[in-house]
This record gives structure tokens, sequence and C-alpha cells, in this order.
């Protein structure tokens, strides 16, 4: 029997003191999946190559030649590329589509001796915030079964938390990664825009999409985020400067100005218990010494609604690729070329993916485009200002990573802009490409963990990192 | 702006994708919900403000034009619903009179 780990340093000390091997450690988590079925968190699992992946690093360890993740068993959300394995984006349109090739994240994870060990659900192209898009069923919240893991990640989220894994890759778009990690008790990372490869994930909003890990703690949020990270001749889009070692830069930070956007904390719909921890959070911080401080922000309700123009635009591009002639489902009652692309794709996606495309096409249609699409982007240089102007005067941006704790099934579903808004701390890091983590701050009296969420300016991450560890470990003796 | 069922099947047209009775009244109405929330953003003054179009500083990564091995047809097709062993297959675009 192997005991259940919850840091890389742990797994990593046994596997060279020869306490454990690789291969009864993916054995392990291979057996605990299977025990939690239930939850419906893995849509897939790779048990044949995690176990010859384990195999080579057992051998590896041996040699005194395993890379940096050795031993790290590790999820991908159903929307990273893996050759020569399915990938879905948890939707009907890609059920049976078999990678031919594998995105860099997979590529760079293999490298340093990461163990695969297989694909979670989400919604339906990461397009949610509770996994009830899934075309696949709803995860379960490992610690409320009656309530969401949150979304779109929650599959991976679901499997930090309920140890089917060491860690987890997610992606974040408007808070996919950080919303269900606060939902799940986990720590979720979305780090720059332009730090990670795009290369090998299925896109929904490409001027938005960050990959990310998912962890029990800081330290391992960073040592994935090392591996992960830097330039790809694959995508364009990516920073040129150097990765620094994350992992190295964890030491307890100096004092540091954290400004708290007046409005966030004083919105309706926050759960009081969420405001009350971030307050004794701020006067903890203000004891050690540093800075925290209210700033204005005149935008927060303007935020959700600029995400919606500019996402759903990009996805309704993205998603003109599923046409049912070169990969994905083919609808069997086209009669001609024009029914076979419609009839494909109404039949193929989701209602929460279509009701997305048309809107997105709506607002880049001729004669719209200007009011909408152009506006939007217009409106998202506002918010870019403003935040990197907050950023310019202080290290950190404090705020809550979700209004509430996890909701229950149904609660949202009958209204699209009442689910919309439940990313309205999250999406701000989004449209302006900064990076964000979120970091379990406590529980509330219903017994379900909530997040606190920090924001630092671009590619600060060794800062970021270092300061939400201190966090979490302030959080957890508050 | 008031999304009708003309619009709706004008658009749905451009995104290839269908609507029918039941259906099109419910996208009819998640449009206009949806809209009125984004519409929020007309009371925002955004004279003489550049869109927002790239979110990265960089510009054109430039690189050496090398061949790479491509991937094989087989791997190409292993994912289409129809092909043969050449070619995708699709339904017929162009009839005989």
């Amino acid at each position: 029997m192997v005991k259940e780990y919850s840091s890389l340093a742990d797994v990593q000390n046994d596997l060279r003191a020869g306490a454990i091997t690789a291969v009864d450690l993916t054995r392990s988590y291979v057996e605990r999946i299977e025990n939690n079925k239930n939850l419906n968190v893995f849509l897939e699992v790779f048990t044949d190559s995690a176990l010859a992946k384990a195999e080579e690093v057992d051998a590896k360890i041996k040699s005194g030649t395993a890379g940096k993740l050795a031993g790290m068993v590790i999820a991908l959300k159903d929307n990273i590329c893996y050759r020569g394995h399915k990938v879905s984006a948890s939707s009907r349109i890609l059920e049976n589509f078999v990678s031919p090739y594998s995105s860099t994240v997979v590529e760079r994870l293999l490298q340093e001796d990461a163990i695969i060990i297989g694909r979670t659900n989400c919604d339906e192209f990461a397009m949610g915030s509770s996994n009830e898009n899934s075309a696949y069923g709803n995860v379960l919240n490992s610690l409320d079964h009656k309530r969401v893991p949150g979304g779109s990640s929650g599959g991976s989220a679901v499997a930090v938390a309920a140890n089917l894994c060491l860690a987890a890759l997610g992606t974040d778009t408007g808070g996919s990664i950080r919303q269900p990690a606060s939902f799940c008790g986990v720590v979720g990372l979305k780090p720059t825009y332009g730090r990670v490869s795009r290369w090998g994930i299925i896109a929904y909003a490409s001027s938005f999409d960050q990959v990310g890990p998912l962890t029990h703690n800081v330290a391992d949020a960073a040592a994935i985020l090392e591996v992960i990270s830097g330039v790809d001749e694959f995508d364009g889009t990516l920073a040129t400067q150097p990765v620094p070692a994350y992992s190295q830069q964890l030491q307890a930070p100096q004092k540091k100005r954290f400004a708290y956007l007046r409005d966030c904390l004083e919105k309706d719909g926050l759960d009081p218990e969420i405001k009350n921890r971030l307050l004794q959070l701020m006067e903890r911080l203000r004891a050690e010494g540093h800075v925290v401080e209210p700033v204005e922000f005149p935008y927060l309700d303007y935020l959700v609604p600029t995400y919606y123009v500019l996402t759903t635009a990009e996805a309704s591009s993205n998603l003109a690729r599923f046409d049912g002639i070169r990969y994905g489902y083919r609808s069997a009652n086209a009669t001609d070329l024009e029914s076979t692309y419609k009839k494909s794709r109404s039949e193929g996606f989701g209602a929460e993916v279509k009701r997305r495309i048309m809107l997105g096409t709506f607002v880049l249609s001729a004669g719209y485009y200007d009011a909408y699409y152009s506006k939007g982007q217009k409106v998202r240089r506002l918010l870019r200002n403003k935040t990197e102007e907050i950023l310019s005067s202080y290290d950190f941006i404090l705020l809550p990573t979700t209004p509430g704790t996890a909701f229950e099934f149904g609660a949202n579903s009958a209204d699209p802009i009442k689910m919309y808004l439940e990313d309205i701390f999250t999406v701000q890091a989004n449209l302006t490409g900064v990076p964000a983590i979120s970091v379990p701050a406590g529980k509330a009296s219903n017994g379900m963990p909530f997040g606190v969420q920090l924001m630092s300016a671009n590619f600060t991450e060794p800062a970021l990192l270092a300061m939400s560890a201190h966090v979490q470990d302030i959080c957890e003796k508050l | 702006m008031k999304i009708d069922s003309k619009t709706v099947q004008d658009v749905a047209h451009l995104a290839r994708l269908e609507f029918e009775a039941e259906g099109e009244q419910k996208i009819i109405n998640d449009m206009n919900r949806m809209l009125g929330f984004v519409e929020k953003l007309n009371e925002l003054n955004t004279d003489g403000i550049e869109p927002l179009i790239y979110m990265t500083e960089e510009t054109n990564h430039l690189r050496e034009d090398v061949v790479h091995p491509p991937l094989s047809h087989k791997e190409v097709l292993q994912n289409a619903p129809k092909h043969d062993s050449d070619y995708f297959k699709v339904p017929k675009v162009v009839e005989k009179k």
C-alpha cells in the first residue's frame, strides 16, 4: 500500500530512498481513480503509457539521470493533445479523436519525467464555470457530491483534491483554473499571457487562453511552470525572455505593497465569510509590515461583458474548424456539403457552445462589428491600462477568487448570465494578460473551501509564487 | 439591438448551425439576454481609445525555413469520418445535369 502524497518533494525523497517505486506509485493512483469512478473525473486513464513511463522513470532514478518532475503523476485536462491518445474537449464532436501529435506542454512534461495518468473531464471546449456543460456528464465535487467542482477545469481540480494524481494541467480563459481550484481547495495558477505555449491546446479564445497547473501547494506549481514555460517555435505569441528557476525563488518575501479593489469587497453577492477571511488576511499582512491599501477600479461591472464579447468572437472563429470533414463527428442526416457542415456542427456541439458561437458570429458580423467587437477591444485597453497603472505602484492586487463557495448542481443552469457572473473576479487577469493565482484561504461554515487570489504584473511570477506560498501559510494558521 | 427570427437564421447560416422550432425561440431569448448584458459597454466613453488587439509585446519571430517531416497520410486520415487511402471524402458538390 502506497501512502497518499501531497508534494513532489515527498514523492522524490521516497523514490530516491527506495521506499517506493514510480511503478507502484502509478498503480496506486490508477487504483484510487478506479475506486472513485463515481466522481466522473477521468474520461480515460492512460494506464499502459503511464506504467511504461513509470518503468522508465524507475530506471532513470537508479542511474541518476531522472528529470526535474520524476515521479510526478499528472493529469491533463481533456483539451491538451498527447500523441496517440484521445482528446475530446469533452465534446461529442471530437468523441473518437486521437491526437496525431503532442502539445508542447506534454512534450516538456515527459522530457522531465512526469508520468501522465489520464485525461480529465471539463466543460465542453472549456466553456463553463461548473463542469455541467461536459458531454460526458457532471464531475462531482469530492467534498460534497451535491455541489459542482467549478469549471471549466473541474475534473483537473477534483483529480488533485481527491488525490487521484499529484497534479493536473488545466487551461484558464476566464478563470477556468482558479475558480475550480477555489471550489475544491487546491492551488491554481494562470501564468502571464505568452509564458506557456498554446501549441496543441484545443483553442477556445486565443488571446485569453493559458495553460497552468493545479496542485496541492505553490512549490509544485512553480516546479511545473518552470518546465512548461518558454519559447516554442510553434507559438509566435510567446515571450522571448528567459524562464526563471521559479522553484528556487520561493523564499519568504520582503515587505511588499498590496492593493485591493474597494468595489470587490463591497460587491453584492460576495459571501460574507469570504470577505471576513480577506479582511483577516489583510490585517495579518499589515502586521507583518506589508502595505495594504484600497484602490479604485471603476470597471468591475464591465469585466464580464467585455469578456463575453471578445471570447465568443474568438470562439466562433476557432470553432469554425469543426466541419465534419477532416476529423470529428459527421452527421448521417446530411444530404449535401452545406448540410454536412450544419448538421454535423448542430448535432455535435452542446447548447452552451452553440450559444457562444452564435453571439460571437453576431458581434463579428458586418454592421455590428464596430458596435460590439471593436467596442470590446477598446474597453479591453481601458481595463489593461487601469490594471497596469495599479500594478505600477503596487506589487500585488489581492481579491477573492470567487463570490461564493461551490454551488449546487442546477443552481445557475437556467440563467446563463448568472453563471457568467461566477467569473467576475477571475476574468480581469485574462482580459489584461497578467498572471494570477488562487490559493486555499479557508472553509466556510457549509464545509466548502474557498480561495484567495493574487494578481501581479506581467512576468513577475517569481514574486507572485513566493508571496502566494506565504499567503497560503498565513491562511492555514488563521 | 433586438434579435429576431431573421437575424438568428442569418447568423446561424454564417456559423453553419441550424436552429428550428423550439430551438430557435430559445436561442432568440438567450441572445437577447446576452446582448442586453454586453450592451453595458456602451456606458463607457472610448473616444480616442485604440482597440487592444495583440496581447503580447512580441513581434514577428522569424525562423529558418527548414523542411520538417509532415504527418503521414495515414495519421492525417485516421480521424476523418469518411476517407479512402489518399483523400477525405465529402458529399457530391457538383451535380450531373
